[in-house]
């Protein structure tokens, strides 16, 4: 019997058929294939992109160079070296992030106690020249202060679940 | 008691204010445990171990005891562990991991204390102080200078200096190990980097005669601070601020870093090669082997100590000496041995009686006065000849006189131990007078079991240190007292074993013709000088002479770390030569103990192990036997020739010697301070701010500044032998009337003469 039923299933193509439907199904349903770059996905606001640096409102750097960042770094991307700055305070004198070392876990945000370092919603970059790869302080506050509208909401909406 | 049980069978207990150097003061109740049939946790820092004691160190009753402790301590205590130098490495931060909860419970406002300055060395944050008052009986107990005190009660408790004053001991800097929280931490290496950054190497301080042991914290090829190791037998678990904060030296901007020549009086960078081949071509060229010296640095490692010699003798001649600051070598002839501190180190502690001439030992080797410090607590009678007033950390008394008299007054006392001997000590006896002071101290060194005869740096930079040392030997073999001549620097019982002095050979045995000294080599100048490590001006007995005599030479090459104006003027050939944390080296300390380091780091630049240097040297020069591979050979090539050598500082004493250092005039002291003692530490910037560093004054009493008609501030002009100076007046009543001070080793001071001598000054 059993045998029957494959022979005649596989004589009227059943199967082809019954796949061909979804294909069908799908060519008349609305299309949702995003036109990059044109048009951009929409991105969560846990999105871990390219780092920024941030400050605070007075314009006065966050970081603090605990170099909790730089030991917690699971790919050794993070370089810090630190002096006391003018007024005493501890500041670092460089924070380098190797881009082609950094795996974008987080771990680095995750490890910040005074959320200087934030991984953005940015994910279109490129380097052109050898060493480009490397973040310095002063692009990565640059980024920072670009962005700090929405680094600041993002993290808003995240603070209820930390 | 019961912690020290705990610890050595390897039970943890927590604990911040207990520390096994220190009395117990168990106040922070951190260490509570519970113990059967006792109503209440007890402090286990504080509680004698009994028979049939049963202690629950783990039990409910106990970590209730000890969590509670720790949510009070952690009250007061900021949360700012992230800006904290201690994060990482703190105890307080440890403890809370094991006892502390995740949430506070308190919500009312947190104490905060304003910080002090205390110096340049230790920065405070004393709101994270926790009171645990470990600095305090640093300071009462160890330093012997009770400089940080606790004042206010329960909450408003502050740890200080009550008015506003630097901390000026020199071994405050323990104060950093000891803090368990950041409240004290080191200012040099202040937000530098995190103890987890840092790899951490052995090595030995290459300063005072003890060779303290360390360990170097290193981050990649850097080294980043200084941390003591323990070694009881030395230098226990301290280290002196010298040997802590000097590494910074290591990295100041007048290192040398590629090998120059002069060339028609500019200076040009060479390769190696050209370097070590011009070297080798001028020093063989001068036929007259008598016609080199060899001066090298009592901080050089043993392996560059004894190649030197090697190549010395190898071109014929024995002349070469360590002992830059001496300042009588007449005893050359008659002393062919290795000097020492004359005991173990340790047998200081246990000392009943000394007599300590011409030595600041706490401004010259800080750990052995701290050693002299836990004998005279324990009641040894500790008498002291010096030509200026002493702060001691230890009670003593001090015969004070000029740099002339000390050899009367050290006689005075040989005569009140009843000592009998003909010649020139027989007639410094005859004419010596056994007072008081001079029974007192002859009783003490009589009457103890132990006693010593101590003669320091000051009594060596004498220009009558032979009379002082024969005295020295015949007193001590009168009272039975063990005689010490106080090696100067890390390598100078090393230096003598190399045969780097001119009356020894390789071995610590007697040179079969005795060389030039120091002094002889520079008072008949030779037409070449070797220099290793050394700078002309400072690093010698005579800075002045040591300038002339260098410029006069018709070539001068010089193996060096550092390069600086001195250097530059003196000499013909500079080598770059790796330091202390560069190179692999053996130190052999004040009581003869062999102590082996490797390089750290990289050398700077081009420069290369001094080793290596001399090898080339002597291979270039067609010498036998420098075909080394590894610094080990070296070291185990001496080793073999000491293998029968006994250090031995007996003598005898002197006949035929008159005092060179007359008692009537105005007459010169001077004492090399504590940070100005080596190229290393005189390039450390923050020791370079405290007090010991010294300065370029004329100290003297205020009477005789009056005698003199100086006033305190204005500038004075003083010659000496033809060399003269101006120099600011300071008013001190610590120098005795008739002598004026005038440190050595400072560069403002280098252009004159030997430290002890008559002057004259009048105003600028």
């Amino acid at each position: 019997m059993k045998v029957l039923s494959n022979y005649l299933k596989s004589l009227f193509l059943l199967e082809l058929f019954r796949g061909l439907s979804v294909t069908g199904r799908y060519l008349f349903r609305k299309k949702f294939t995003v036109m990059y770059p044109e048009e951009k996905a929409p991105v969560s606001p846990r999105f871990r992109g390219l780092h920024a640096l941030r400050r605070y409102p007075s314009g006065e750097e966050r970081c603090i160079a605990c170099k909790l960042c730089e030991a917690t770094c699971p790919a050794l991307a993070i370089t810090i070296e630190a002096e006391p700055s003018e007024d005493g305070s501890r500041r670092t004198t460089r924070y380098d992030i190797d881009l082609f070392k950094c795996i974008y876990c987080g771990y680095c945000q995750e490890a910040c106690p005074v959320d200087a370092i934030v991984e953005t919603r940015i994910y279109e970059y490129h380097f052109e020249n050898r060493g480009e790869s490397i973040m310095t302080k002063e692009k990565l506050l640059a980024v920072g202060d670009k962005y700090e509208a929405q680094i600041a909401a993002d993290i808003e909406a995240q603070s209820k679940y930390r | 008691m019961l912690i020290d049980v705990t610890d050595a069978a390897g039970i943890r207990i927590p604990r911040f204010c207990y520390h096994k150097k220190l009395s117990v003061s168990a106040n922070c109740r951190m260490c509570l445990v519970e113990v059967e049939k006792v109503p209440k946790p007890l402090p286990a820092c504080a509680t004698p171990v009994a028979d049939g004691m049963k202690v629950f160190t783990r039990s409910p009753r106990a970590l209730a005891a000890q969590k509670g402790t720790m949510e009070f301590l952690l009250i007061n205590h900021p949360l700012d562990c992230p800006i904290c130098d201690q994060g990482g490495e703190c105890e307080l931060q440890d403890v809370a991991i094991g006892y502390g909860r995740d949430v506070s419970r308190y919500s009312e406002g947190k104490r905060v204390v304003a910080d002090k300055n205390i110096g340049p060395l230790i920065a405070t944050d004393m709101t994270r102080c926790i009171h645990c008052t470990r600095c305090v009986r640093f300071g009462d107990e160890i330093a012997g200078i009770r400089e940080m005190g606790a004042t206010g009660r329960g909450e408003h408790t502050v740890i200080g200096t009550y008015i506003e004053k630097s901390v000026d001991s020199e071994l405050s800097g323990n104060v950093i190990d000891l803090c368990p929280v950041g409240a004290l931490t080191s200012k040099p290496f202040r937000f530098n980097a995190r103890a987890w950054e840092l790899t951490q190497v052995d090595a030995i301080a290459p300063h005072d005669s003890l060779g303290s042991n360390i360990n170097l914290h290193l981050r990649g090829n850097k080294v980043m601070r200084v941390h003591p190791r323990d070694n009881e037998s030395i230098n226990e678990t301290w280290i002196s601020d010298r040997d802590r904060f000097s590494y910074e030296g290591l990295y100041s901007s007048d290192r040398l870093t590629t090998p120059m020549i002069k060339k028609d009086g500019e200076w040009k960078d060479v390769s190696w090669d050209m370097a070590l081949e011009m070297a080798a071509a001028s020093l063989g060229e001068i036929k007259a082997a008598d016609q080199i010296g060899a001066l090298v640095s009592p901080t050089a490692t043993l392996e560059e100590l004894y190649l030197t010699q090697k190549l010395m003798n190898g071109l014929g001649c024995n002349n070469i000496d360590s002992r830059l600051r001496q300042g009588d070598f007449r005893l050359d002839n008659s002393l062919k041995r290795v000097n020492w501190l004359g005991m173990k180190i340790g047998e200081i502690d246990s000392l009943d009686a000394a007599l300590v001439v011409g030595g600041n030992l706490r401004k010259e080797q800080p750990i052995l006065a701290h050693r002299l410090r836990k004998a005279a607590l324990a009641g040894a009678d500790i008498h002291v000849i010096t030509p200026q007033h002493l702060e001691l950390i230890y009670k003593s008394r001090q015969l004070i006189c000029t740099p002339g008299e000390m050899v009367k007054h050290l006689a005075a006392v040989a005569k009140a131990a009843g000592v009998k001997q003909g010649g020139t000590i027989g007639k410094l006896l005859d004419a010596a007078d056994a007072n008081e002071d001079a029974k007192a101290a002859a009783k003490g060194l009589k009457d103890g079991d132990t006693s010593a005869v101590m003669l320091g740096a000051m009594a060596q930079s004498h220009p009558d240190f032979s009379l002082l040392y024969s005295l020295a030997a015949t007193l001590a073999e009168a009272t039975g007292a063990k005689l010490s001549i106080v090696p100067a620097a890390v390598n100078s019982v090393g230096a003598q074993l190399a045969g780097a002095v001119p009356y020894l050979q390789a071995g610590g045995k007697p040179a079969e013709s005795t060389g030039l000294d120091a002094l002889g080599m520079l008072q008949q100048p030779c037409s070449g000088y070797l220099l290793l490590g050394v700078e002309p001006g400072m690093d010698f007995h005579n800075g002045a002479l040591s300038q002339t005599a260098l410029q006069s030479a018709d070539m001068v090459v010089a193996i060096s770390a550092y390069t600086s104006p001195e250097l530059e003027a003196c000499c013909d050939i500079l080598l770059p030569m790796a330091i202390f944390t560069e190179t692999s080296g053996t130190y052999v300390n004040a009581e003869g103990a062999w102590q082996q380091c490797r390089g750290a780091v990289k050398p700077q630049g081009e420069a290369r192990p001094g080793w290596k240097i001399l090898r080339v040297l002597g291979n270039l020069l067609n010498q036998q036997g420098f075909d080394y591979t590894d610094p080990g050979e070296i070291g185990e090539e001496l080793r073999l020739l000491c293998e029968d050598v006994s250090l031995d500082n007996k003598l005898s004493p002197a006949t035929d010697l008159e005092p060179r250092l007359g008692v009537d005039g105005l007459q010169r002291g001077g004492d090399t301070p504590l940070y100005a003692t080596d190229p290393l530490v005189r390039r450390a910037t923050a020791l370079q701010q405290t007090k010991d560093a010294g300065e370029a004054v004329i100290r003297l009493h205020p009477i005789e500044a009056e005698r003199q008609g100086l006033n305190s501030a204005e500038n004075a002009l003083i010659r000496q032998n033809g060399y003269q100076a101006t120099l600011p007046v300071a008013l001190d009543d610590s120098i005795p009337e008739g002598c004026v001070w005038i440190s050595t080793g400072l560069r403002d001071t280098s252009m004159l003469g030997q430290p002890f001598g008559e002057v004259t000054v009048e105003k600028a």
